[in-house]
């Protein structure tokens, strides 16, 4: 019956209309990544409820984003520029060099751990509804783009205040940008995953976390470190995404330091590939173990 | 190539294995301090072990395979509604979990053909802070719909959950039977092709209910839509289904045409599990049975109208619970009798033979005695209940004084009015659901 109604059709048609898929154990999504592409519809709707849900009932609502920020620049611009002395970069202001290091550490900070607690947050989709189980940390990370996007605003008042005027360099500044993406989702994935299983790890990045914010030149800048340390310093990802801020905001008042550069990208694309790898392998016993 | 057109789902050797941790009885009894540092040391380093390799952690310190589903076979054609029944604990939610993705099969295979839609809870990630209408795009987008497609239904869907004057509300505001109205509306205007349903009629008021019934008609009546449908809704999935596949302990017990297997699902008592008490009889071996030298109970069973023992029974027939004893000694004070109780342990009452005038009370024969209860159609309600025997000399001891020997469960189905069915509840409010004679005076 079927059949013939649809004789018409070639067999591409068919399929292409008809969706076949197998269940087996152990075995990945044949088309895993089409299959991500195939929900994306769901990837912007959990991403903007995250957002829209982010502030409200807050009184200042979005203003949250410029507040936490501004007033940690307040804080380390003090500490580390005023008490303990420590040079800026170039002719910089120290205040504008402080924020270019903290958008880029609070944009990786709360995907960070967004995208950790993301899983176990959203037990009962996951117990409930198929989908590739991606898009969770990825749309998690949606948030912290947002509140970068406004805080960004407040370094636009700096630059305006100190009349110091961004050149050419700013235009690379969302490949930074992607960058720190990259290097909160790696290990995101691999320690959002862990935490399903262990629930230890949610006390593990609240305290990498606070930690990274002293280990990171965010306060400080990173010609502060020694000579024979800065590649070993490197090693960190957000050093390279900081540096590359900087040089970027800074204009012509940063340097980059290359070498370090490609040292955080390798650590990053490698904690990519791992988180990735482990998410994967992990991912289709999930719903047994949340 | 045939097969890729006709068959929706093909579903074989299906098992899954979960693995559950167990305190072992003796360590619950620690109480120096000292043991209970050396057994949680003993339990770290399982853990820790277990950490490394990259296992599971399994609470408790006696872990055992449990098999949720095993050697599952069957096959669905396209355009199908199949219902899937059994116990609580059979497999049923394990199974559409697995059809549906969301966990994956221990060993085994499935092969599905079209898109698959799992409508397994209603209202799958509505968030309290949005409002109606935030959630109703949300939920769309969960259960795999287009903005497009909710656009397009997105009236429909606010008129079937009747919530227009909420839409701009956020959901937390609402009361709980709006916010499961507005889930089922959403769930029921999918589209795909397999449709997997668990359970989602429970929800709701009795009109809410009827409505639902209704909708998920039209949805399985589509000829090219195949629909998967678990509920204890007995009638509902006599009406829906074509077909049936009885579930029991994991395994498959039957399948076939929707009236037996549910026929079999309410008198099955013997084919069902392996466990003695839920065969719906509970038998004692002569030296273990409870009582003293001079009485046993040997044996106490729950029987359907046709004398079969069944762990699951429905309320539109007599349910029978029968006694078997050994007495080597009489005594003219016996008293047989036991106390009904629903799960959570209330009792509904208790029967003693010696309630009955004395003429009619059963004779005590030396050796084996068999007696049997008649407990009447159309008193009890739906539910799980438990039989707790109690048994003794008249105002002397009690012989048998034990709770729960016996679990069985009640399907409310003696409804005799279009008003009262079990179309609309699995049970009514209270212990007993009798029905009492109504009509008008005059004075």
């Amino acid at each position: 019956m079927i059949m013939r109604a649809w004789g018409h059709f070639t067999g591409l048609d068919r399929a292409r209309m008809i969706q076949e898929s197998t269940i087996e154990p152990g075995s990945t999504k044949r088309y895993y990544w089409l299959d991500l592409w195939r929900y994306r519809e769901l990837f912007r709707v959990l991403a903007w409820r995250d957002v829209s849900v982010r502030y409200k009932q807050t009184v200042i609502g979005f203003g949250w984003a410029l507040v936490r920020p501004f007033l940690t620049m307040l804080v380390l611009t003090v500490v580390f520029g005023k008490i303990a002395g420590l040079p800026s970069e170039g002719a910089a202001p120290y205040a504008l060099m402080v924020i270019a290091g903290i958008l880029p550490w609070t944009f990786f900070s709360t995907s960070l751990s967004d995208a950790s607690n993301s899983l176990v947050s959203n037990t009962n989709l996951i117990t409930k509804v198929y989908f590739p189980r991606l898009i969770i940390p990825t749309a998690a990370v949606v948030v912290s783009f947002v509140d970068f996007l406004i805080s960004f605003g407040i370094a636009l008042v700096l630059m305006a205040w100190y009349q110091f005027l961004p050149s050419w360099q700013m235009l690379f500044l969302p490949l930074f940008l992607a960058i720190a993406f990259l290097a909160s989702l790696g290990p995101a994935l691999w320690v959002t995953m862990l935490n399903v299983k262990y629930r230890d790890f949610r006390y593990v990045i609240p305290f990498l976390v606070q930690f990274g914010l002293y280990v990171s030149p965010v306060g400080f800048s990173s010609k502060v470190i020694h000579e024979q340390w800065r590649l070993l310093y490197s090693i960190n990802p957000m050093v390279g995404v900081i540096d590359g801020f900087r040089w970027c905001m800074l204009g012509g008042q940063s340097q980059i330091y290359l070498p370090a550069l490609w040292l955080s990208l390798a650590v990053t694309a490698f904690f990519l590939w791992f988180g990735i790898r482990r998410f994967k392998t992990m991912e289709r016993n999930i719903a047994d173990l949340i | 190539m045939r097969y890729v057109f006709d068959t929706a789902i093909i579903v074989e050797n299906v098992s899954k294995r979960y693995l559950i941790g167990h305190q072992s009885v003796e360590y619950e009894v620690y109480t120096t301090l000292r043991d209970v540092i050396a057994r949680e040391a003993r339990n770290f380093g399982r853990k820790a072990a277990d950490f490394v390799r990259g296992r599971q952690i399994v609470q408790g310190d006696k872990i055992e395979e449990f098999w949720a589903l095993k050697d599952i076979n069957f096959e669905v054609k396209r355009g199908e509604v199949i219902g899937i029944v059994g116990r609580n604990g059979a497999g049923k939610s394990t199974l559409l979990k697995i059809l549906s993705s969301i966990t994956e099969p221990t060993t085994g295979r499935v092969r599905i053909s079209g898109r698959v839609a799992s409508l397994l809870e209603v209202g799958t990630g509505f968030h309290p802070e949005l409002t109606g209408r935030e959630n109703i795009y949300l939920n769309g987008a969960i259960l795999g719909m287009t903005k497009t497609e909710v656009n397009r239904k997105f009236d429909e869907i606010v008129a079937f959950a009747s919530v227009d004057r909420f839409l701009d509300t956020p959901v937390k505001r609402y009361s709980n039977g709006m916010a499961v109205r507005l889930g089922f509306a959403v769930a029921a205007h999918l589209e795909p092709e397999i449709l997997v349903v668990d359970e989602v009629l429970a929800v709701g008021d009795a009109e809410f209910q009827k409505k639902c019934l209704g909708k998920m008609h039209s949805v399985a009546t589509n000829e090219n839509r195949t629909v998967l449908f678990v509920s204890h809704n007995l009638q509902a999935v006599q009406s829906l289904c074509d077909r049936a596949i009885l579930l029991s302990d994991g395994r498959m017990v039957m399948q076939g045409a929707t009236q037996p297997v549910v026929a079999r699902y309410l008198g099955v008592g013997q084919y069902l599990a392996q466990g003695q008490s839920r065969l719906g009889q509970k038998v004692w071996s002569p030296d273990a049975a409870p009582g003293n030298s001079d009485f046993r109970l040997t044996a106490v069973r729950v029987l359907s109208p046709n004398g079969e023992p069944s762990g699951t029974l429905g309320t539109d027939g007599e349910v029978y619970v029968e006694f078997d004893f050994l007495v080597r000694r009489a005594n003219t004070g016996l008293c047989v009798g036991f106390d009904l109780a629903d799960a959570k342990g209330i009792t509904l009452f208790r029967t003693y033979q010696t309630d009955l005038p004395q003429e009619r009370w059963p004779p005590v024969k030396m050796g084996h005695n068999s007696w049997r209860c008649t407990i009447p159609k159309g008193f009890l309600n739906g539910g799980e209940f438990v039989v707790n025997p109690r048994i003794g000399i008249h105002n002397i001891f009690w012989l048998v004084h034990e709770d729960a020997v016996l679990r069985f469960q009640m399907v409310l189905n003696h409804g005799v009015s279009p008003l009262w069915n079990s179309l609309t509840a699995e049970s009514r409010p209270g212990l007993v659901a009798p029905i009492f004679d109504w009509k008008s005076v005059e004075h």
